[in-house]
């Protein structure tokens, strides 16, 4: 063997993957406070330049020039898409990176297979190799696969609502067995390159299925999922490559996935299965504005503009209700001008932030802190929740079922359980809205026919502006 | 003795034992790190983990060292660029996030 450098040495660069996985789990850690999370990031991120520098001191690197090109057109393409993002797109966002993440995983897995089988070695002949090579080819090309779709939900770019796949979910079990199957046979010694395919294209077609049926608002409980997949998997290929470093990022993105699918479920009282399986969680159905009469025949009450801003002004508490739809026509900015026009007239205002209002949990904290709302205002929901009997005036802008007061008293409701924000517990509410159209889940929400409520239809930042312009005159 | 068969000989290799009791261990780290986060900052940390799972960049380069034929060269030129793009998108994303959760005077 030839002598080489002590930084080529093995234990040298293992010692640099410790340093590495070290900072990713101080970083990760910093990130649990909003203080010290843009360092905790940093550190993440600086724990990742060690990871990649310490593979390429690897003793018999080579494809310099292959490598270079893929390493700078990845981040030419990184750069400006994490650039440009507009910040409500971020769960698209997050579902293309997990993607290509996992599509890595899936081509390295077959590549891996082809080197091998060039060399004569089949993974039957090394289990410890084969197994989690099979594992990381089905549950990357899964990931990839599924993740755009859940993609082009998010985009819009095909329908929010479920898209029933005949066969259902025993479909989905014969195409998961038939990867498992190809798979099964490979590890057996059978070194056919059109097994390996059928893994891929098995599981490619499992990922379509699999998220095909699942509504918009089941999404973000989809993008955890699959984003806890592909650390399973990068893990899976850390096995197979004897590499420490991707085991270790790999099996924290995966519990952290898991946990964070766990807790959205739960925030929108579904189970994982009862997501996973799809069906419930369609885009809403668009019912003309006009002549709005409500849930169980109950009358709308619409107010004006105007009328809301006299309501507002004299109010002694407002809380501020911003659901999606605020999010959609863009109204944080105007939200918060109004926020300001209100406290200068010694009104409190606070936000009442539901877990998973947005898309995504926490997706409107980053929404509002964009446009400068300041920290201390934003509430969850355990801490508004007691609040709102003292509140005169709560204003719900573009939320729906995180308000729908069946969850707390209609067994029979398909949310019913789900923890809600308790806004028809204040003295009364204006809700914004574009039309008198169903939320996310689907269903009728009694607030709007509640007496207390009056509807304020329209663009949510046109309605703002306007209510911000008559607190002006008032 | 190149670098793939170094790597397929498993007098070489960790003992599979060992990499196992990693991936279990580091499956609790994971946890216990994770679980401590407020629901404020779970989107910003879903993409932070999302940014770390792009170290299947490592396979990708580990891969591409010992690769000979052109179609696998090519499958890991895909590979390098997605686990870039993974890699410098979700770190630079997950910034302008908490950027934003700065306080500002």
């Amino acid at each position: 063997m030839l002598a080489t450098s002590f930084y080529q040495d093995t234990a040298f660069i293992n010692a640099l993957y410790i340093v590495a996985f070290t900072l990713f789990i101080v970083g990760l850690s910093q990130v649990t406070s909003p203080l010290t999370a843009v360092r905790g990031n940093r550190i993440a991120g600086y724990g990742m330049v060690v990871a990649i520098v310490a593979t390429l001191l690897i003793e018999g690197a080579g494809n310099w020039v292959l490598i270079a090109i893929g390493l700078i057109v990845g981040t030419a393409i990184g750069i400006p898409s994490a650039r440009q993002v507009k910040m409500t797109a971020m769960p698209q966002m997050v579902a293309l990176f997990n993607g290509v993440g996992g599509g890595a995983i899936a081509l390295i897995a077959w590549a891996e297979y082809r080197e091998y089988a060039e060399l004569g070695v089949g993974l039957g002949d090394e289990l410890a190799i084969g197994i989690p090579l099979v594992f990381a080819a089905i549950v990357g090309s899964v990931s990839f696969w599924g993740s755009n779709i859940a993609f082009a939900k998010l985009q819009e770019l095909i329908g929010g609502s479920p898209i029933k796949v005949p066969g259902g979910v025993v479909l989905n079990v014969l195409l998961l067995l038939a990867a498992i199957a190809c798979g099964v046979a490979i590890l057996a010694g059978e070194n056919e390159e059109l097994l390996f395919i059928g893994i891929l294209v098995f599981s490619a077609v499992l990922g379509n299925l699999f998220v095909l049926p699942i509504g918009g608002a089941d999404m973000p409980v989809v993008i955890s999922t699959l984003n806890a997949f592909t650390g399973l998997s990068a893990a899976a290929a850390g096995i197979a490559l004897d590499n420490t470093a991707l085991i270790v990022a790999g099996m924290i993105v995966g519990a952290s996935g898991t946990i964070l699918t766990d807790q959205m479920a739960k925030a929108m009282n579904r189970t994982i299965p009862s997501v996973l399986l799809g069906g419930f969680g369609g885009g809403g159905v668009e019912a003309p504005a006009g002549a709005p009469t409500g849930a169980e025949g109950g009358t709308v009450r619409s107010t004006s503009a105007a009328d809301a801003a006299i309501q507002l002004a004299y109010a002694r508490q407002v809380v501020v209700v911003p659901g999606y739809g605020m999010a959609v026509s863009q109204a944080q900015h105007a939200v918060r001008e109004m926020a300001k026009a209100l406290e200068e007239k010694g009104v409190e205002v606070k936000f009442a932030i539901h877990p998973v209002a947005g898309r995504m949990p926490g997706h409107m904290n980053v929404l509002l802190a964009e446009a400068d709302v300041p920290y201390d205002q934003l509430k969850e929901m355990d801490e508004i929740n007691g609040e709102f009997g003292r509140t005169d005036v709560s204003l719900v802008i573009g939320a729906n079922d995180v308000t729908n007061p069946d969850a707390r008293s209609k067994p029979d409701s398909p949310i019913y359980g789900m923890p809600i924000l308790n806004v028809d517990e204040s003295s009364s509410v204006i809700v914004l809205k574009r039309s008198m159209s169903s939320g996310f889940a689907g269903i009728d929400n009694p607030l709007f026919v509640n007496p207390k409520t009056a509807m304020l239809f329209g663009d949510a930042k046109g309605s703002i502006t306007e209510i911000t312009s008559e607190l002006g005159n008032l | 003795m190149d670098f793939l068969t170094l790597a397929a000989s498993t007098a070489e290799r960790t003992p599979i034992i060992t990499l196992l009791a990693i991936t279990v261990l580091a499956g609790f780290v994971g946890f216990f790190v994770i679980s401590k986060v407020p629901n404020t900052l779970h989107t910003p940390l879903m993409s932070a983990t999302n940014a770390i799972h792009g170290i299947v960049l490592l396979g990708g380069l580990i891969a591409m060292f010992g690769a000979d034929d052109a179609l696998t060269k090519a499958m890991l030129v895909v590979a390098i660029i997605f686990g870039m793009i993974n890699i410098v998108g979700g770190f630079l994303v997950t910034d302008r996030m908490l950027e934003m959760f700065k306080k500002k005077d």
